[in-house]
C-alpha cells in the first residue's frame, strides 16, 4: 500500500489494482468549509487528468482530477450529508471516490509523501 | 395553538426565542431595529390587503385544468403589509444613507425625477405591443437614449434590448461570432482573450458561447502586458475582452497599440463598460478602436439597483459590428417611427433575438432623464469628480494602507492587504469592521490578481465633508488594526448592525431556500 | 449642478492633498489622441427638472395611454391593477438604491424579501425551490432550457408551437450561438399540438406554455410522463402568473422547471421592461439553477438571518464553468412582486384569478355574437384568439384610429405566415369593463 500525491493536490492509496482518492490536508485548509461535494458514479471510465469530481466550500469551488485513469468503482455517499467529513479528516473518511486501475503507469511521475512536503513546503 | 407556534419563530419574546432576547428587551427589539417575522409566519385566513368585487358569474373555461388544494398564500390587512416591509427596509444600508464605495459598481444618487418622469402614464403605463402608431412618444425615447449613447461613445449603432451588463456581453460575443461566420472564420477563431482581473462575467459569457478563454498576464502597472499579449494573438484569435478602466481602476495607457494589433491579427475588440463613469464626456470608447462595448444604465447613467436589478445593457457597436445586431431597433421612417421586428426586411444579418418585447424602457426613460439633467458640461464634470475622489480617498489612505499601483487612479482606488500583514485581521475582518462605522464596506477580494483586494469607488455623488469622515474611519481602523492588539475585536465585527455575522457554510450545506409550515414545529420543539 | 456636490474651493483643495495640479493631470494615461477636446456634439448643457419634466410629458403626449383607451391586449404582457402601496414601498431608498446584498448584516431587508419571493413562487408553481429572480419570462425559458442541457448532457430541446413567439426566437438564438438544437413546432393555433410522438434519446426537454400563447389550457401530465420515460425534463412556461390562482399548478402536473413572467403582479406594462422572471425546480436540480438564491442560516448571536447561498455555481467564482453568465436578478421588480402577493393574500390573489376569467368570458361571448368573428378558443384564462373575415392588422389599425387598442393582430409576432394573418388574441384582465368591450363591439362591427 502506498500513497501518492498529484502536484493538484489530490492523493491516490492503492491497494491491489484498486485506488482510492480524495485531497490532501494542505488542499483542504486552502478551501476552508467544504459545503458540497459533487462524486462520481460507479461505472464511469474517466482518464488520468480529467475532471471528476467538485468540492466546494463557501466561496470557492475546486476541480478535483483523476490522479490515475481506470473505471469508478464507487464514489462516497457519504459525503453528501457531511461533506465537513474532507476537512476533518481529508485522508480518511473524507476519501471521494474508488478507481479500479486501468493503467499502473498512470501513477509513475505522483509525488511520494516526502516529494509532497517539500511541494508543498516550497508554495510558501 | 398551530397558529401560535407558527407566529413565534420570527418575533423573539415568545416560545423558543431566548437567545434573542440577549439585549434585555421584552421584544427582542433594539429601538428602531424591530425583528421581524416573515409573512408567512404573520398571515391569517380572513385578512386580505386588498378589496376586489364579486366576480360575474360566467361559464368556466379552463378545461378542468383547475387547482384543487390551497396555494399557501398568507393573509395580511394593508396596514400590516406597509409596516413589514418598511421594517425589512430599515435594515438595508442604500446610497440614500451614505457612502457606499463598492468598487465596479458605481453607487452614485439616482435622482427622483427619474422615478417620476419613469411612471408617466403616457410613458410607464404603455404595453409593447401596442399599434406602433399609438406609441410614437415611447420610440422616439428610446431613439433619443440610443442616439446619445452612440454620440457618448462614438460609435455608429447601438443594440437596446440587453437586460443587464452580463446580458449585454453575451449579446456582444454573439455579434462577433456572428461577424466570424459570415467571414467563414467561427471554426477557426475559438480563443478568447481576457485579462485574469476581468470580471467574472467576461470568460463566463465567452465560455458559453463556446469559446475557449486565455488568460494575458498584467504588467507590474496593473495594465495588460503589451508584449504577451502581442504573443498570444494569432489566426485563433476571436477576440480580447478587456475592461477599460480596468478592474484596478487604471486606466490602460496602451490600449489604442493593444486595439491595433488585436485588428491586424484580425481579432475584435469586446470593452467591457462597467467602469465608465470615468470617462463619460471625456472619452469616446469608439476612438480606441473599440468594436462593442455594454453600457450599465445602473452604473453610469444612474438607474437604481434596486436590491440587485433590474438592470440594462444596451451594447454600442462599430461599423464592423452593426449589420448583427439583435432585434429589434427603432427606425424614422420620414415623419413616423418603426420598429423593425423578426422576420423584418434588413440590411445585414440580425444575430437573432435576445429578449421580448423591445428592452428595459423603465430604465432608458431613467437614464435618458439623467443624461438630460447632466448635459453635456454636467457629464464630463461626473467623470471628472468621480476621478478627483478617488484619488483623493487613495492621497489621504495611502500612508496608512496600501495602493496596489502608483496612481494615479481613475474613478476608484484599489489597495491589497500589506497593511494588515502579521495583524491577525483580514480583508473581511476589516470589511466588518466598517459596517459598525455606519459604511457599506468596499468590494473585497476582486480583482483578483490583488491579493486581499479592497476597491473603493467613491463616485461624484459624494461631497467632501463626507469622504473626509470615511478618510477618518478608514485610518482609525487601519491604525486601530496595526496596533496589533485589536485581531478579536476586528473578529467580533459587526456588533451594531441588524445581524452579527452570519453563518454562510451552514447555509451552503443545509440549503434552506423557501419557508416551509414544517420549519416552525421543528424549531419550536427544538 | 443639483447633483455634484464638489465646489471649485473643494476641488483646489482635495488636488492640492493629492499633489496634482489640476484634474488633467490625473487623466495622464489616456492617450492624448483619445481626449475629448470639446464637449458632447448636440447635448444641451445641464437642465433642471422642470425642463427635463417637460421633454418627457413631450413624449408621453405622443403616445396612447391604455388608462384612456378600451384596451384588451394581452400576448406575455397583461395591465392590472396595482396597490398604491406597491409603488411606494418599492421607491422607499432604502430597497430601491441598495445593491445586490452582499454584506448580509446591512442587507438583511433586501434578502428576507428574497426568501419570502422564493417562497411564494414555489407556491404558485407547485415546485420544491425556486431563485430569486430572472431578468424576464423569455430570458428565463432560454435558461431552462440550458440547464435542462447540463442535467441531462443532452442538447436537444423541443420548443412547443404554444409558446410565446418571442420567447421562441430568444431559444433559438441562444441554440444558435450556443450549440444544442431548438425543434420549433409550427404555431399550435387549436391547442391540440402533440409533442410525446417527437420526444427521443437525444431530447434533453419539451418546453410548454400554459395558457399557451393562444390562450388555450392545457393539463401537461401525459407529457411530462412521457418526457420522464425518456429521460428528458418537462419545462412549462406560465407568461400570466394570475393563471395560477386558478390553474392547476405545473408542479402537480409533473413539470421539472417552471418559468413564469411574473409581470402581471406588482409591476406595470411600461413598454415591456423591466419585468421579472420567476424560476422554480426540483429540489434535485437545485445546483443546476441559474442565478442567485437567497438561504436561510443564522448570525454568530444564533439569531435567525438569511444570506445569498451556493453561489458556486455563479460566474464570479466559477468564472467560464458558471451554469450561467447571469449576474443580477431583478430585484426591484421581486419586491413589487412579492408586496403586491402579500397585499393579495390567498383570497385575493384566486378572487383576482376568478375576475380575470369572468371578463375575458364575458369578452369572449360579446366578440362571439359579432358577425364574422369566431373564437378559437374552447378553454382559456383571460385571453383568447379569434379568426376574422380579413387580415386582423388592417382591423387592429382601424381599430387605433378610433383610439381602441382591440387586441394584438398573431402576425406582428408570427411574420410571414397566411395562416395566422386573420387571427386577433384578446385578453381581459380585472381592469376590463363592460364601458369598454361596447366601444370594441360597435367598432368592430363596423369595420368588418
Amino acid at each position: 500500500m502506498s500513497i501518492k500525491y498529484s502536484n493538484e493536490h489530490e492523493w491516490i492509496r492503492v491497494e491491489g489494482d484498486v485506488g482510492t482518492v480524495g485531497i490532501s490536508q494542505y488542499a483542504q485548509e486552502q478551501l476552508g468549509d467544504v459545503v458540497f461535494v459533487d462524486v462520481p458514479q460507479a461505472g464511469r471510465t474517466i482518464a488520468k487528468g480529467e475532471s471528476v469530481a467538485v468540492v466546494e466550500s463557501v466561496k470557492a469551488a475546486s476541480d478535483i482530477y483523476a490522479p490515475a485513469g481506470g473505471e469508478v468503482i464507487e464514489g462516497n455517499a457519504a459525503l453528501a450529508d457531511a461533506p465537513g467529513d474532507i476537512n476533518a479528516d481529508p485522508m480518511g473518511k473524507g476519501w471521494i471516490f474508488k478507481v479500479k486501475l486501468g493503467n499502473p503507469a498512470d501513477l509513475d511521475g505522483l509525488m511520494d509523501q516526502a516529494a509532497y512536503d517539500e511541494f508543498v513546503k516550497s508554495l510558501g | 395553538m398551530v397558529q401560535s407556534l407558527d407566529r413565534s419563530q420570527g418575533r423573539a419574546g415568545s416560545i423558543g426565542s431566548g437567545s434573542a432576547n440577549s439585549h434585555g428587551t421584552f421584544t427582542g427589539n433594539r429601538a428602531l431595529q424591530i425583528e421581524e417575522p416573515l409573512i408567512f409566519e404573520m398571515g391569517q385566513a380572513g385578512r386580505c390587503g386588498v378589496d376586489l368585487p364579486e366576480p360575474p358569474k360566467v361559464k368556466d373555461r379552463l378545461n378542468g385544468v383547475r387547482r384543487k388544494g390551497a396555494i399557501g398564500l398568507p393573509g395580511l390587512s394593508e396596514p400590516q403589509v406597509v409596516q413589514h416591509y418598511t421594517r425589512l427596509s430599515q435594515k438595508n444600508y442604500a446610497i440614500d444613507m451614505g457612502v457606499y464605495p463598492l468598487g465596479s459598481c458605481t453607487m452614485k444618487h439616482n435622482p427622483r425625477i427619474n422615478e417620476k418622469v419613469a411612471r408617466l402614464p403616457g410613458i410607464g403605463d404603455l404595453h409593447p405591443l401596442q399599434p406602433v402608431s399609438t406609441v410614437q412618444g415611447a420610440l422616439e425615447l428610446i431613439d433619443s437614449l440610443a442616439h446619445w449613447l452612440k454620440t457618448l461613445t462614438g460609435m455608429p449603432a447601438v443594440a437596446m434590448s440587453p437586460a443587464a451588463g452580463a446580458h449585454g456581453e453575451m449579446c456582444g460575443m454573439m455579434a462577433i461570432a456572428a461577424a466570424l461566420e459570415a467571414k467563414g472564420e467561427r471554426a477557426q477563431r475559438r480563443t478568447v482573450l481576457a485579462p485574469e482581473s476581468a470580471h467574472g462575467t467576461n470568460p463566463a459569457t465567452a465560455a458559453a458561447l463556446g469559446f475557449v478563454v486565455k488568460p494575458i498576464p498584467a504588467n507590474d502597472r496593473g495594465r495588460v502586458d503589451l508584449a504577451a499579449l502581442k504573443a498570444a494573438l494569432g489566426p485563433d484569435v476571436a477576440a480580447i475582452m478587456l475592461t477599460n478602466p480596468n478592474t484596478c481602476g487604471l486606466f490602460e495607457s496602451e490600449i489604442v497599440e493593444i486595439s491595433k494589433a488585436v485588428h491586424e491579427a484580425g481579432g475584435y475588440f469586446y470593452c467591457d463598460g462597467a467602469n465608465f463613469n470615468a470617462i463619460v464626456g471625456r472619452v469616446r470608447p469608439g476612438d480606441l478602436g473599440v468594436d462593442c462595448m455594454h453600457i450599465n444604465l445602473h452604473k453610469t447613467f444612474s438607474t437604481p439597483h434596486g436590491g440587485g436589478g433590474p438592470g440594462a445593457g444596451p451594447v454600442v457597436l462599430s461599423a464592423a459590428l452593426a449589420p448583427y445586431a439583435p432585434y429589434p431597433w427603432i427606425v424614422k421612417n420620414g415623419d413616423t417611427w418603426q420598429i423593425a421586428e423578426d422576420g423584418a426586411k434588413v440590411d445585414g444579418l440580425p444575430l437573432g433575438r435576445l429578449k421580448a418585447f423591445h428592452g428595459q424602457m423603465g430604465m432608458f426613460s431613467r437614464a435618458l432623464a439623467y443624461i438630460m439633467s447632466h448635459g453635456a458640461d454636467g457629464l464630463k464634470q461626473v467623470a471628472e469628480d468621480a476621478v478627483l475622489n478617488a484619488n483623493y480617498v487613495m492621497a489621504a489612505l495611502k500612508d496608512v494602507m496600501s495602493p496596489a499601483f502608483e496612481g494615479p487612479c481613475m474613478h476608484e482606488a484599489l489597495f491589497d492587504d500589506s497593511f494588515l500583514k502579521d495583524t491577525g485581521v483580514s480583508t473581511l475582518d476589516f470589511a466588518k469592521a466598517m459596517i459598525d462605522e455606519g459604511y457599506h464596506p468596499m468590494t473585497m477580494y476582486f480583482p483578483l490578481v490583488v491579493h486581499g483586494a479592497m476597491l473603493i469607488e467613491p463616485t461624484e455623488s459624494q461631497a467632501k465633508e463626507d469622504l473626509d469622515q470615511f478618510i477618518g474611519a478608514l485610518r482609525s481602523l487601519a491604525e486601530r488594526a496595526r496596533s496589533g492588539t485589536a485581531a478579536e475585536d476586528f473578529k467580533a465585527a459587526p456588533r451594531f448592525a441588524p445581524r452579527r455575522r452570519l453563518d454562510e457554510t451552514l447555509a451552503a450545506r443545509k440549503p434552506v431556500l423557501r419557508w416551509r409550515p414544517t420549519n416552525s414545529f421543528k424549531q419550536a420543539a427544538e | 449642478m443639483r447633483y455634484l456636490p464638489l465646489t471649485d474651493a473643494d476641488r483646489r483643495e482635495m488636488l492640492s492633498v493629492i499633489g496634482a495640479k489640476s484634474v488633467e493631470e490625473l487623466f495622464r494615461d489616456v492617450p492624448a489622441s483619445a481626449r475629448l477636446g470639446t464637449k458632447i456634439a448636440g447635448l444641451p448643457d445641464h437642465q433642471g427638472e422642470l425642463e427635463v419634466e417637460r421633454a418627457f410629458q413631450a413624449f408621453a403626449a405622443k403616445n396612447v395611454s391604455p388608462a384612456a383607451a378600451p384596451f384588451f391586449i394581452g400576448a406575455g404582457a397583461y395591465r392590472h391593477h396595482v396597490p398604491s402601496t406597491v409603488d411606494y414601498m418599492i421607491q422607499r431608498g432604502e430597497f430601491l438604491t441598495s445593491y445586490t446584498p452582499y454584506q448580509p448584516e446591512i442587507t438583511q431587508g433586501t434578502l428576507q424579501y428574497l426568501f419570502e419571493f422564493q417562497t411564494q413562487v414555489t407556491m404558485l408553481t407547485g415546485m420544491e425551490v425556486a431563485n430569486a429572480s430572472m431578468y424576464d419570462g423569455s430570458t428565463g425559458a432560454s435558461e431552462a432550457v440550458l440547464m435542462a442541457n447540463r442535467v441531462t448532457r443532452r442538447h436537444k430541446a423541443l420548443i412547443s408551437g404554444g409558446l410565446h413567439p418571442h420567447y421562441r426566437r430568444v431559444i433559438e438564438t441562444s441554440a444558435r450561438w450556443e450549440g444544442f438544437r431548438a425543434v420549433i413546432g409550427a404555431a399550435d393555433v387549436d391547442g391540440l399540438e402533440d409533442l410525446i410522438a417527437s420526444i427521443d434519446k437525444e431530447t434533453s426537454c419539451v418546453v410548454v406554455q400554459n395558457p399557451s400563447f393562444f390562450g388555450h389550457v392545457r393539463d401537461f401530465g401525459k407529457l411530462a410522463e412521457a418526457c420522464h420515460a425518456a429521460g428528458a425534463l418537462l419545462i412549462v412556461v406560465v407568461t400570466e402568473v394570475v393563471s395560477l390562482g386558478l390553474l392547476k399548478p405545473p408542479g402537480e402536473m409533473g413539470a421539472d422547471i417552471v418559468v413564469c413572467e411574473g409581470q402581471s403582479i406588482g409591476n406595470g406594462l411600461g413598454f415591456g421592461g423591466p419585468y421579472v422572471g420567476l424560476f422554480a425546480t426540483r429540489e434535485k436540480y437545485m445546483r443546476q439553477m441559474p442565478g442567485r438564491l437567497c438561504g436561510e442560516t443564522v448570525d454568530a448571536d444564533g439569531k435567525r438571518g438569511f444570506v445569498l447561498t451556493l453561489s458556486t455555481r455563479e460566474q464570479h467564482i466559477r468564472r467560464e464553468k458558471a451554469t450561467s453568465n447571469i449576474c443580477t436578478n431583478a430585484g426591484l421588480c421581486a419586491l413589487a412582486f412579492t408586496v403586491h402577493l402579500t397585499l393579495l393574500g390567498e383570497a385575493g390573489f384566486t378572487r383576482l384569478a376568478e375576475l380575470n376569467h369572468a371578463k375575458a368570458s364575458q369578452l369572449a361571448d360579446r366578440l362571439a355574437a359579432v358577425p364574422g368573428v369566431t373564437v378559437l378558443n374552447d378553454s382559456f384564462f383571460n385571453e383568447f384568439t379569434v379568426k376574422l373575415p380579413k387580415p386582423a392588422a388592417e382591423v387592429v389599425e382601424a381599430l387605433a384610429a378610433k383610439r381602441i387598442l382591440g387586441g394584438l393582430p398573431v402576425s406582428r409576432l408570427i411574420p410571414n405566415d397566411p395562416s395566422v394573418a386573420n387571427l386577433l388574441l384578446l385578453a381581459a384582465t380585472e381592469t376590463a369593463t363592460e364601458a369598454g368591450m361596447d366601444p370594441l363591439v360597435a367598432a368592430l362591427k363596423e369595420v368588418l
